[in-house]
């Protein structure tokens, strides 16, 4: 029954999502063109990356704030090893990234699995740290167009059947990721673990384990980001991505996937970037002012919530009806997670 | 309750640390008018982390206190520019604070949703309405009042001029106070806890855990309406981007003060300590001419290590019983 509305509810976001580029493209027909349709999914390419990194952490009731960090940090040092090394080839690049990115992803896990730390805080500490860790290996300079390997710049452009590298890199993932949580043992763990993790425990999963395995991969995805973001818009600074960790979380809470844990599909993440990209991809067709777009992407975020919570409310936790009233008292909220 | 001792006692230690260590290599770091000036840095966060302290106590979290300061401004600044006095200023400026604190409070009660998921919609949402009123422009010209209330000293205030310590910090300290009292004394505070530790079962002990919830996000609504009102006053402009990233600065001023992010447990005492170490060591970091980037990197550090320490001496504790109980039995 659950499954079934899932799915009903990425039916009714999928229609959303098309309804809204039609709507923008009666406005401004330009906007389904087949070249601003490439853009668009070419800027949510990235996006999508991040947030399969995302989703696994949240499956499992955690939250990964460093990947716009870790995406930064990954991104610099590949610009700075690619700076060194110009021998490097494109696959080595790309090990590099996503090796160095499951590193500092690796670290985050340790520091939660270790002590029993909090993933908010513990993320939201190195969040900090890798930053200023950019700056400390830059030395604050930024690495510019002519510093930046051309294998790095190249990654993204190339083009494979008339699609660009970005989104080929955007669907590989996607596909790995859905096979991975629905036919490997170990990612139907990870939902498990996000379910109750007491039980997940009983029934043998090896928490600790997962848990690094999750972070170590929100970490590798974040740090093949950092290489295709380097790559795409040719420089790599301190600030870069700053702040874009509320994206990634706000496109997966749009797509469906719980913050409280154990639900989410690939299919409802992808739905939830494909809608931040026609947001942020239609505005400035339709002449709104960029300024919008965080407050849209708010209010979004929002009514997504609410939606969700509607349609996860769950019985049993509804106590102590108001004095004098029949309907339903607010229910009570859970534990913290 | 032993923990949060031993915590607190760690605190003051690393103030004393800090305090020595700055003291003996930087030069004019001990001097009374410069530490009474470095409290201008860190005031207007600190009014904020009193009450993110109680939020986390009760087991939630609001990450838009930061926007909240930017929409505050922006709402003051129109208010400047639609002719009103000092007095109606200030007065909007506590006034949307709350407001925007009773839209995260009601969102979180009325549709029982996690704090976390409603305040990072609307830290976007109220940030993003700064940005949507402002532009890239700014509001300046605020009525001299605010600019005093922001920059002034006390004694300046009362005739005294030696008293130099600022207006801003003085408000810090009767907020802390009144936070103190009313966790630690009062009934409310009592049950502050309760909620924290246990929603449910505070429900069924006929706590209304929603009306506090609601109330506290007005109440933390309101001081960074307050913070705001100081902030704008003290540099005098608004911005779409002030006070970006103060969330995290009040967060970890609550955490390196021993609340637990699980809800239930810390003091205010120790989120006070924790104040005054971090902005002594920023202080302190910045006669050193060290880059604000890399601060924020040394106080996230800082954070995770002042988490693992206390497991690390839990641990070690527990390691050392077993042995000293089975060599006292042999």
């Amino acid at each position: 029954m659950k499954n079934f509305f899932v799915r009903n509810r990425e039916a009714a976001l999928a229609v959303i999502v098309v309804a809204m580029a039609l709507i923008v493209g009666l406005r401004a027909p330009v906007f389904l063109t087949t070249g601003n349709l490439l853009d668009v999914l070419n800027d949510s390419s990235i996006l999508a990356i991040l947030v399969m990194g995302q989703m696994v952490v949240l499956l499992t009731k955690g939250i990964d704030l460093s990947v716009a960090s870790n995406l930064a940090l990954t991104g610099m040092f590949c610009a700075v090893v690619g700076k060194a090394f110009p021998g490097l080839n494109a696959v080595e690049l790309v090990l590099i990234a996503l090796a160095f990115g499951a590193l500092l992803g690796a670290l985050n896990g340790v520091l939660i699995t270790a002590f029993d730390l909090p993933p908010i805080v513990v993320t939201l500490g190195t969040m900090s740290a890798y930053r200023g860790a950019i700056f400390v290996l830059s030395k604050g300079a930024w690495m510019n167009d002519q510093d930046i390997h051309l294998s790095i710049k190249a990654l993204p452009r190339v083009n494979f059947l008339g699609l660009p590298g970005l989104v080929w890199y955007a669907i590989i993932t996607l596909l790995i990721c859905w096979w991975f949580f629905r036919y490997r043992r170990t990612g139907r763990e990870m939902y498990a673990m996000g379910g109750n993790l007491s039980a997940a425990a009983y029934i043998g999963i090896p928490i600790k384990r997962r848990l690094m395995q999750v972070y170590a991969m929100s970490g590798a995805l974040a740090g093949l980001a950092g290489l295709l973001w380097v790559g795409r818009y040719s420089i790599a600074f301190t600030e870069l991505a700053a702040g874009y960790e509320l994206t990634v979380i706000a496109a997966c809470v749009i797509g469906g996937v719980s913050t409280a844990g154990g639900i989410g599909t690939v299919m409802g993440a992808l739905l939830g970037v494909l809608f931040a990209g026609v947001i942020n991809g239609a505005l400035p067709v339709i002449h709104i002012s960029p300024f919008w777009q965080q407050a849209i992407s708010g209010t979004v975020i929002l009514v997504a919530v609410i939606v969700n919570a509607r349609s996860e409310r769950r019985a049993g936790k509804q106590i102590l009806p108001p004095k004098g009233s029949r309907t339903q008292s607010a229910p009570m909220q859970g534990a913290q997670p | 309750m032993k923990a949060t001792r031993t915590w607190e006692i760690i605190l003051v230690l690393l103030l004393i640390a800090v305090v020595c260590g700055f003291g003996a290599t930087t030069e004019g770091f001990l001097d009374f008018y410069n530490l009474s000036d470095s409290t201008f840095n860190y005031s207007e966060k600190a009014l904020i982390a009193l009450p993110m302290a109680l939020v986390i106590i009760a087991g939630e979290i609001d990450i838009s206190v930061a926007a909240t300061v930017a929409l505050t401004s922006v709402a003051m600044g129109l208010a400047k520019n639609a002719g009103a006095g000092p007095a109606l200023i200030i007065l909007v400026g506590l006034g949307s604070g709350a407001l925007c604190g009773a839209l995260n409070g009601i969102l979180i009660t009325r549709f029982s949703l996690p704090s976390i998921v409603v305040t990072i919609g609307t830290l976007s949402l109220y940030r993003g309405a700064a940005l949507v009123i402002l532009g890239d422009g700014a509001i300046t010209g605020y009525p001299q009042v605010l600019s005093t209330l922001g920059n002034g000293y006390i004694g300046d205030l009362i005739g005294m001029p030696t008293l130099q310590i600022p207006i801003e910090f003085a408000i810090f300290v009767i907020a802390a106070v009144i936070f103190g009292v009313v966790l630690h004394k009062t009934v409310w505070g009592r049950r502050i806890y309760a909620i924290g530790a246990n929603p449910i079962a505070s429900r069924f002990s006929g706590i209304p855990v929603n009306r506090y919830r609601l109330v506290l996000f007005i109440v933390i609504g309101l001081m960074a309406g307050l913070a705001s009102v100081l902030l704008t006053g003290r540099i005098g402009s608004t911005r779409p981007n002030i006070a970006m990233g103060w969330e995290l600065d009040a967060i970890t001023m609550v955490i390196l003060g021993g609340v637990s992010i699980n809800g239930g447990s810390g003091s205010l005492l120790g989120v006070v300590l924790a104040i005054f170490v971090l902005g002594m060591f920023t202080f302190g970091l910045q006669m050193e001419n060290v880059p604000g980037i890399v601060m924020s990197m040394i106080l996230g550090g800082l954070m995770i290590i002042s988490m693992i320490v206390p497991i690390l001496i839990q641990r070690a504790r527990r390691n050392r019983l077993p042995k000293a109980a089975a060599a006292a039995g042999v």
